[in-house]
């Protein structure tokens, strides 16, 4: 291990925000030391996860929070001196929020989002951005106008692996061990399959839960604010400090965020036949029922569920997000902020000068998409039909819900696959069959690494947990019990592992 | 009656668009407040510049005096009422869309009753937000102001029941009535709180329907009444000479220049708005005790008002409809009566809608308003009292009357101070009604020879000598002694 390694290690590398924290609040280590440290790193990301950094603000903060500590004795709060990095779709006072998008690329937004604001409260540390699929639609990363990210979970001599999205940055960043905490979105699954493509953990809240106030919107009935790491206890950590009612969002409500005891004995799981599922790997049902026998061993009983309508989520999902996405980017017009692009003078040019340049392919194949369900005399066989199978979907966790205590479901069909290698739009998003539906149905749902028997198997598979509306400390107590230990980072640090 | 329609044998069927800002002060989904003619781009936030990120979260306020009006125009509240989005792109409209009720509006059916007494009936009434406003003509770009963004509105729209133009106007003019008394709105076309527009159609009595047309930018009575006349003629003339394809459905623009309507945009063009619920927004519950809570606010409302002048005051049906043509006005009145009693309210009428118009709508004082005069219902109360137990004369009266308008004061300090306190001293008339005959001696020997009509000049001079303060009741039958002894 080289010196870089060892101090890595010991300011924050390998240590989850839990332990960093509780380092910096015994005086082991100064919040300006740990701060330094991910900047370190965040300098040396060799994976494309961090868009922006702000060295300055963050060290200053630190050096605040450090003096704080040194007058009155005690952290200002629970994540006191950690760094975080924030999906560029959060807005934050002072910080460029692109959205990975060409269209909002020196936006400056005059407003913070409610989630960050409380992380920042409770002593958060936010040292920048990390990159994303553009306004979060896509599940690889590539869709990004600043350039792609890759899966630090990559094996060493391979070609780069996808790190998912669209919280693809966020995600590696935390594989990488850059920071403890990366904050994402989830719309479909864009913090569950990157958190499984990289093999971290993710928490996708009840929605409503979370403020999406300062979130920049896709698709607002299923948007979520949500967080990744590398060990349970930290995404608990995050959301008791995030969650809550916001006078600045309507749809917000008071989440339960009292923390329950890691005991599986007695849990009843929702498990369903992976393998007969099309589209499933075969690494990955074989994962997913690894992962349901190490729970049965820890207590849990393991019961068969079926959710009949889990094969309409997809279409579903891509109806009704396309039209509120289509619906939700009709503000970028050029007028008053983003990239404005001039056309022959009149306002209908520019506002198409500025979309067409601004936007990337597929969101303007969303948008396009969107605006035809939701036209006159398409509404109904389009966006009322998708309305109605989202209320079957709800209907098949209600009734799974009142059979079981949680769903278990694979994350994602597929392993991490290589970048570059799916091009067909629509497989892409058949890869999302397994995370929509709890986005349709609004519920809690944390993605946590799969365990396996030995190894062979592919990098990157990821099971996610799903209680109902409300209960994410019991989803997320359940997946400390599986997984009570932070995962390993690669260190971004240690060049002698990973792609490049 | 449009007469050149009518003449010719048709109906003019209208109905109207009614949009009314509410005057919370506020705006309908953002933090800051709201009024007219601050400085461009000063009234705004996060959310009415439509910031990425920024929600629009419901004020309450607005919905209570959108309740106000759904009540007092008799409409069914629902008990739960949603948002939903109405899209078109226009620099004036920062999201891109205006959050609207289309699907679920939180009131329908209700009537509007018109000064005959004949009821409109409303298709439904529906909460919405206002544009921001573009300006076209400062220079070689369109300036936007959002200042307006996101006022809250509420839309009313009318069964196509309406005959003609004066329908319109009289139907307009009830309904700013209500928002005015509701307290909802200000209610003011001139400051655009008051907009609409007009479906316009003609037919043969008796037969279905025909293809209407839409007629926007009215923006006054005078407008509106136009507007009507000249699309009705223009429908008319068109289906006599067999040209019906000159009547399409089809939006057009009233020019108050020229007088007349022109195509804006055919149905062809309309927008296809893609309306969709709004997922931002939870759905607006309204409890039946909610419901209660409110009515038993409501104000009693004109009409109400006219009814119980008329039966119980004993007020003419002009006088009533002078008295609550506003509603400060009505207010003021009322307060007056309570004051003095019933038995002076004809008198306490007459002194408000002669007396105290005229007044505000003259240049001798600097109110334009009754808010804005110098006294109160206390004072005019007093002044009432004083004529109706005969301290004070009419000619009197009215000089304290100018100065309570101008200064202010107390009106038993101003007939002090002014000395016009009446004379009750029989002797003191005496001698002036014998200085009077000894002056006029024509008009006196007329009186003798039997014509006391020409008594007056003998009052008039009296009421001279007396400067006012002689009761001319006393000193007519005073002379009229004295001439027939």
């Amino acid at each position: 291990m080289s010196a870089d390694t060892n101090r890595g290690a010991s300011t924050g590398a390998n240590l989850d925000a839990t332990a960093l924290a509780e380092r910096i609040r015994s005086g082991a280590i100064t919040a300006r030391e740990v701060v330094d440290a991910a900047l370190e790193r965040a300098r040396a990301d060799r994976f494309g996860a961090v868009r922006s950094v702000d060295e300055e603000a963050a060290r200053r903060r630190a050096d605040e929070l450090d003096a704080t500590r040194a007058t009155h004795g005690e952290a200002v709060g629970p994540l006191h001196g950690v760094p975080i990095l924030l999906k560029a779709n959060l807005c934050r006072l002072g910080s460029t929020t692109d959205c990975g998008s060409a269209l909002l690329a020196s936006y400056r937004p005059p407003h913070s989002a409610t989630a960050v604001d409380r992380l920042e409260i409770a002593g958060a540390v936010v040292i920048g951005t990390t990159h994303m699929d553009e306004f979060g639609m896509g599940s690889t990363g590539e869709h990004c106008a600043f350039g792609r990210t890759t899966n630090p979970r990559t094996p060493s001599g391979s070609a780069p692996l996808a790190p998912g999205g669209s919280s693809s940055g966020s995600a590696a960043a935390v594989a990488a061990g850059i920071v403890p905490i990366a904050l994402g979105s989830d719309t479909g699954g864009s913090v569950r399959q990157p958190a499984a493509f990289c093999e971290v953990f993710g928490h996708k809240p009840t929605w409503g839960g979370v403020s999406r106030f300062g979130l920049v919107a896709f698709a607002s009935s299923l948007d979520t604010v949500g967080a990744l790491a590398r060990s349970a206890r930290d995404l608990e950590l995050v959301l008791a400090c995030m969650a809550g009612r916001d006078r600045y969002d309507a749809t917000t409500f008071d989440l339960d965020v009292e923390r329950r005891p890691s005991d599986l004995a007695g849990v009843r799981i929702g498990a369903i036949d992976a393998r007969a599922m099309p589209g499933v790997a075969e690494d990955v049902a074989a994962a997913y029922a690894s992962t349901l026998e190490h729970a049965r061993e820890l207590g849990a009983a393991i019961e068969r569920i079926e959710l009949p309508h889990l094969e309409h989520g997809v279409p579903a999902y891509y109806v009704i997000a396309s039209a509120e996405a289509s619906s939700n980017l009709a503000r970028y017009d050029g007028v008053r902020y983003g990239a404005r692009v001039d056309g022959d003078g009149s306002l209908e040019s520019m506002t198409t000068a500025t979309r067409d340049t601004g936007f990337g392919p597929e969101v303007a194949r969303r948008v396009l998409m969107g605006t035809h369900v939701l036209s006159s005399g398409f509404y109904d066989a389009w966006f009322d039909r998708a309305a109605r199978v989202r209320r079957l979907v709800v209907r098949d966790f209600e009734a799974a819900h009142a059979a079981v205590d949680l769903v278990a479901l694979p994350t994602a069909p597929t392993p991490a696959f290589e970048l570059g290698s799916v091009r067909d739009p629509l497989e892409l998003y058949r890869g999302d069959a397994l995370t929509v539906p709890a986005s349709l149905a609004g519920l809690p749902a944390t993605s946590l690494p799969a365990l396996r028997d030995g190894d062979g198997g592919r990098p990157g598979i990821g099971v996610q947990l799903i209680g109902p509306g409300g209960a994410d400390m019991r989803v997320l107590a359940a997946a400390r019990a599986l997984r009570p230990a932070a995962v390993d980072a690669v260190d971004a640090l240690d060049a002698s592992g990973g792609a490049a | 009656m449009s007469t050149f329609a009518t003449e010719r044998g048709y109906e003019v069927v209208v109905g109207l668009e009614v949009h009314a800002q509410l005057a919370t002060g506020a705006k309908l989904f953002a933090p800051e407040p709201y009024h007219f003619g601050a400085p461009p781009n000063s009234l705004i936030s996060v959310v009415s510049t439509a910031q990425p990120g920024a929600l629009p979260v419901l004020d309450r306020a607005a919905v209570d005096l959108a309740l106000r009006v759904a009540l007092a125009l008799e409409c069914e509240i629902a008990s739960e009422s949603r948002f939903d989005r109405k899209h078109y792109f226009y620099c004036d409209l920062p999201k891109g869309y205006q959050i609207t009720q289309l699907f679920r509006p939180y009131c329908s059916g209700g009537r509007v009753l018109l000064a005959d007494g004949r009821a409109v009936a409303l298709e439904r009434i529906h909460i919405e937000e206002d544009a921001g406003k573009a300006v076209h003509d400062r220079g070689p770009y369109t300036l936007v102001d959002l200042n307006r963004a996101g006022v809250p509105l509420i839309e009313l729209v009318t069964t196509p029941t309406l005959t003609g133009a004066d329908d319109a106007v009289a139907f307009m003019e009830s309904y700013r009535e209500v928002l005015v008394y509701t307290g909802a709105s200000d209610a003011d076309m001139e400051k655009g709180n008051l907009r609409c527009d007009v479906n316009v159609s003609v037919r043969r009595p008796g037969e279905a329907l025909r293809t209407k047309v839409e007629l926007k930018n009215l923006n006054s009575l005078k407008s509106v009444h136009a507007a009507v006349e000249y699309e009705a003629r223009r429908q008319v003339e068109a289906y006599e000479a067999g040209r019906d394809d000159q009547v399409i459905q089809e939006t057009r623009l009233f020019d108050t220049d020229r007088g007349e309507t022109r195509t804006m945009r055919s149905k062809e063009d309309a927008h296809d708005y893609r309306y969709m619920p709004d997922p931002d927004l939870p759905p607006v519950f309204v409890s039946a005790e909610r419901v209660e809570a409110v009515r038993a606010t409501l104000p009693e409302l004109a009409h109400e008002r006219r009814a119980r002048y008329e039966r119980d005051l004993g007020l003419s049906a002009y006088d009533a409809g002078v008295l609550t043509a506003d509603r400060e006005v009505s207010d003021l009145f009322d307060a007056v009566v309570e004051r003095t009693g019933t038995n002076a309210a004809k008198q306490a009428a007459n002194w408000i809608s002669n007396q105290l118009l005229g007044a505000l709508a003259g240049d001798d004082i600097e109110a334009t308003t009754v808010a804005e005069l110098p006294f109160g219902a206390d004072e005019l109360a007093e002044l009432v009292q004083l004529v109706e137990e005969g301290t004070l004369h009419t000619k009197g009266a009215r000089e304290v009357f100018k100065k309570l308008a101008s200064e202010g004061g107390s009106p038993s300090a101003w007939v002090e101070s002014l000395g016009l306190a009446a004379v009750r001293d029989a002797g003191a008339v005496e001698a002036w009604c014998a200085q009077a005959i000894e002056a006029n001696a024509k008009a006196a020997d007329a009186v003798r020879g039997g014509n006391e009509k020409a008594a007056g000049a003998l009052v008039g001079a009296v009421m001279k000598l007396s400067e006012g303060r002689a009761d001319p009741g006393e000193v007519r039958e005073t002379l009229l002694r004295l001439l027939r002894a």
